[in-house]
């Protein structure tokens, strides 16, 4: 098989993603201890190897997919990899070491199984009640940690099933949508100025609603509950073109969340946390960790201490939900300007993905795994940095923990598929429009 | 579907866009005022970081030091000598500002003033933490004890210091403190303690006597009267005056009277020499009435109406500016009394000035600065807040006030074998109030190595009955002593 010129690029911007990532690494270990770079130059050795394999694999099972999306995936991982083996060098950074090899083993995996993503529409209810399942398992066998109840204990393990329910979720969205969207998107009423579809086709969409309700309110989790809704409310709007859905949606999910505000007192402490978060009052205990978040960010400044200069650790969680702010401090703006701008390449990628794909799944597929690494980004990045009530989620690639690692690989893994099929595929409904003259 | 695609990724750039720009805010624009929030530990944790220089006295006794600890916070402030130190040395508080030398010194303490040496770079390169610079300070600890002896339970203060360097030797004021538990990094233990003390009270025991706090020097204050008569070129020590029984004040019908209530000497007329010897009230009320304005330029040479140039920072002592519409109390001013308010270091400065031959020296504290990890050391120069009078003058003072240990109101601080030059006084202070005791004191005379000045606030002990002479005079005598033993004079 011809070597392909994307995977050329692929292995290049590969290389230079693992030249920062270890270097960080690198920088770390020696601003804690000149002893402890013999102590990370395994771990190098291991991402590399870890890395190369999957650029290997996809070298032969996904020729034709974009080469950017797994060098910054490879960036994001291996620069939080120095954050938290800063924050954590016995640990958590040894730890996350080795769920990056098994994130990279799923995502190997994932792309060995799913040869042709659309056969992942056969399973659409499946995989729909597989998400929503997961989504509600800590409903009734939950531990509460930090006041959500978002984790399982199995066997001495625990996981977060909501970081692997919202990939079965995107898919089983994007394979109902395409199968209905002509029919979802018939408006057949008026209401006021608008078009409205007839009411039972509102029930798939007052079903999810009552879904993030229901998160929301028995896992205490506004984060996933936000992400999950607002996941399905854009790949409806992208399947109909029907705006109104959507705002009919954030209207219903804001009700639900001025409910939810009124209600339980954890999303009232949240929301003073937000607007108060100084308050002498609540500084020593309430909005403590997101003080620190802040006060981290506000040290870091232009350039940031340096790595091991600063005193990230302060924050609890830091290497968590908060691993930004850490970076934050230490890099500076400079480095979470950096961040943000690879997580807007990947998303940029994705939507390129998405526009590429030669089908109604496909490119809803795409869609809905970009916009959950895009929402969720936001809502981690809005709440360390105070623009967002706080609500807990991982920051992808970059916060410790492997329930969320080995998620994001295989929703790469998956992007990845639906591009290299759409590079090599021929596309019959673009010939078809060619020949009657159709609109693009 | 590209379309709604297209919106999406639009929707998507302006979420991020709104981080960004939230990113600056809190990064940049905010970002001074974020981190200066004094629930920010991090400037808490970096100042803890620094192994703090000790601060030791001239005999080498550490007072202040930073011992390690497991925490996170790496070195604990700790003070071992407890009170005794503790006006001096003040306190470095785990949250507020430092206080005495802590704060006078902090960037030779901390590590943060003077030359980078390369031992520094080394440290801070390696992360091995950096070690601050020791203050040596020109207090001796076995004079300091034996000028917290000499008090006891009185409310008062010592001050004893070098006359010809203005380095003091002790310093003591009580009541005092124990500045260990106010550098607790508990701040609830050091709330605790702080409160206590009153702190918001005049008379707290942070409050030190010696320097924060001003009384009426009453007859000490004769000694700077009589510099400023002889200054004033109308009068010699042989100068003679009226002795009434009584003095009788212009524009009332009011009279000074003399501590006996009657004249000084009986013989109608009486010599400054004289005057100053056995401490004549109406001698001095007269000259106060006549050279108002020599005092007033006198008491501010000395150091009056601004605070002294000491490290650790004074009150201000108090000489007014009396109109002729109140002459009377010019007539209290030449006896220390009316609105006449000093620090017992101002007294023992106007000591100074008559044992220096005029020249008043700049007080402190500061011995040396010693960098530990360059080896280096540096040593202020000692420096003089000018000329207060002649030497010719300061001599003729300095016979008066050897005339008064010999033969007046200052016996009590004879010393065998050696001059010693002092004045008493005995304040009046509120209605109804014992008399603060005072004694000014140096010896020797002839090359004086030490001035002592003493302040018991309401005579002590010896309540109603107390005078200078009683009370604080053999206070000024055992650091004397003390310090002739520990330097061979």
């Amino acid at each position: 098989m011809p070597a392909s010129r994307r995977r050329n690029t692929e292995l290049s911007l590969l290389i230079l993603a693992l030249i920062v990532g270890c270097g960080a690494l690198a920088l770390v270990a020696v601003a804690r201890n000149t002893d402890r770079l013999a102590k990370v130059i395994p771990f190098m050795i291991v991402l590399v190897v870890g890395y190369v394999a999957a650029h290997l694999v996809m070298r032969r099972f996904a020729r034709e997919a974009d080469p950017l999306i797994l060098p910054l995936a490879a960036l994001l991982n291996t620069v939080g990899l120095a954050v938290v083996y800063r924050l954590s060098p016995k640990e958590f950074g040894p730890t996350q070491v080795s769920w990056s090899v098994v994130g990279l083993v799923f995502f190997v995996a994932t792309l060995l199984l799913v040869r042709d993503f659309k056969m992942l529409a056969r399973f659409k209810y499946i995989l729909g009640f597989t998400g929503l399942g997961l989504l509600l398992l800590p409903v009734p066998f939950g531990t509460t940690v930090n006041g959500a109840k978002l984790w399982i204990q199995f066997a001495g393990l625990s996981f977060q099933p909501g970081e692997l329910a919202k990939i079965c979720l995107v898919i089983f969205f994007a394979a109902y949508l395409a199968e209905r969207k002509e029919l979802l998107a018939i408006a057949s009423k008026k209401v006021l100025a608008f078009h409205v579809p007839d009411i039972k086709h509102f029930g798939p969409l007052l079903v999810m609603w009552g879904v993030s309700l229901a998160v929301m309110f028995y896992e205490k989790d506004l984060g996933s509950s936000l992400l999950f809704f607002s996941i399905f409310l854009v790949m409806l709007y992208i399947a109909t073109a029907r705006f109104v859905y959507m705002a009919f949606g954030f209207v219903l999910f804001f009700i639900g969340a001025y409910i939810g505000h009124q209600v339980f007192s954890h999303v009232q402490l949240r929301v003073r946390i937000w607007l108060d978060v100084f308050n002498p009052e609540l500084i020593g205990g309430e909005s403590y960790q997101m003080a620190q978040s802040l006060f981290a960010l506000a040290t870091g400044g232009l350039f940031g201490t340096g790595f091991g200069q600063g005193r990230p650790d302060i924050i609890p969680a830091a290497e968590t939900d908060f691993v930004f702010a850490a970076l934050g401090e230490e890099l500076g703006l400079m480095g979470t300007v950096a961040i943000l701008m690879i997580f807007m390449l990947v998303i940029a990628r994705g939507l390129r993905i998405a526009v590429r794909s030669r089908d109604d799944f496909g490119q809803l597929l795409a869609m809905g795994l970009t916009v959950t690494i895009g929402v969720q980004t936001f809502i981690i990045l809005g709440g360390v940095t105070r623009l967002l009530p706080l609500t807990g989620i991982t920051l992808p690639f970059v916060s410790y923990g492997g329930s969320s690692l080995v998620s994001n690989f295989i929703l790469i893994a998956l992007l990845l598929r639906v591009s290299h099929q759409g590079a090599v595929e021929p596309d019959p409904a673009r010939t078809a429009e060619i020949l009657i003259g159709g609109r693009g | 579907m590209e379309r709604q695609i297209r919106r999406v990724g639009i929707a998507l750039i302006a979420l991020f866009l709104a981080v960004f720009v939230q990113l600056n805010y809190v990064q940049i624009f905010a970002a001074s005022d974020i981190a200066n929030n004094g629930a920010n530990s991090r400037a808490l944790i970096k100042k803890y970081s620094v192994k703090r220089g000790s601060i030791v006295t001239i005999d080498e006794v550490e007072i202040a030091r930073s011992v390690a600890t497991r925490g996170k916070y790496k070195y604990k402030r700790t003070y071992p000598e407890g009170e005794l130190f503790a006006h001096i040395t003040g306190y470095l508080p785990f949250a507020g500002e430092a206080t005495g030398v802590e704060a006078a010194f902090n960037d030779d303490l901390s590590g943060e003033g003077g030359t980078l040496s390369m031992q520094d770079l080394q440290d801070r390169l390696l992360g091995s933490g950096e070690r601050g610079d020791d203050v040596m300070l020109s207090i001796d600890s076995r004079l300091q004890e034996i000028a917290r002896d000499s008090l006891g339970e009185n409310t008062g203060a010592i001050v004893a210091l070098d006359p010809t360097t203005g380095e003091i030797r002790a310093m003591y004021s009580n009541p005092s403190f124990d500045p260990n538990p106010l550098a607790s990094f508990n701040t609830g233990t050091a709330e605790d303690y702080y409160q206590t003390l009153d702190p918001d009270s005049g008379t707290s025991p942070l409050v030190a006597v010696a320097t924060r706090r001003t009384f009426p020097p009453g007859s000490t204050f004769k000694v700077l009267t009589a510099s400023a008569a002889l200054e004033s070129g109308r009068f010699q020590p042989d100068s003679t005056f009226p002795d009434p029984n009584e003095l009788e004040l212009p524009l009332t019908n009011q009279t000074l009277t003399n501590y006996s209530n009657t004249a000084c000497t009986g013989s109608g007329q009486i010599d400054l020499f004289t005057a100053l010897r056995i401490s004549c009230d109406t001698t001095f009320g007269i000259i106060g009435l006549r050279v108002p304005d020599d005092i007033r330029e006198m008491a501010g040479r000395m150091g009056f109406n601004e605070s002294l140039p000491l490290e650790i920072g004074t009150a201000v002592s108090r000489f007014p500016n009396i109109p002729d519409d109140e002459e009377p109390l010019r007539a209290y001013a030449g006896i220390g009394q009316g609105e006449v308010a000093a620090t017992t270091l101002q007294m023992a400065l106007i000591a100074a000035a008559v044992a220096n031959g005029g020249d008043v020296p700049v007080p402190r504290l500061l011995h040396r600065i010693i960098d530990a990890s360059a080896g280096t050391v540096s040593e202020p120069e000692p420096e003089t807040m000018g000329e207060a009078m002649s030497a010719q003058n300061a001599n003729d003072v300095k016979r008066m006030m050897v005339a008064v240990v010999e033969s007046g109101t200052g016996t009590n601080a004879r010393i065998e074998g050696i001059e010693v030059a002092g004045k008493t006084g005995t304040a009046q202070s509120a209605e109804g109030a014992n008399p603060h005791a005072w004694f000014i004191a140096f010896a020797p005379a002839n090359d004086p190595q030490l001035v002592v000045a003493v302040f018991v606030q309401n005579g002590g002990s010896f309540g109603a009955e107390a005078t200078g002479g009683l009370v604080a005079a053999p206070m000024a005598k055992a650091l004397l002593e003390a310090d002739r033993r520990l330097r061979d004079w």
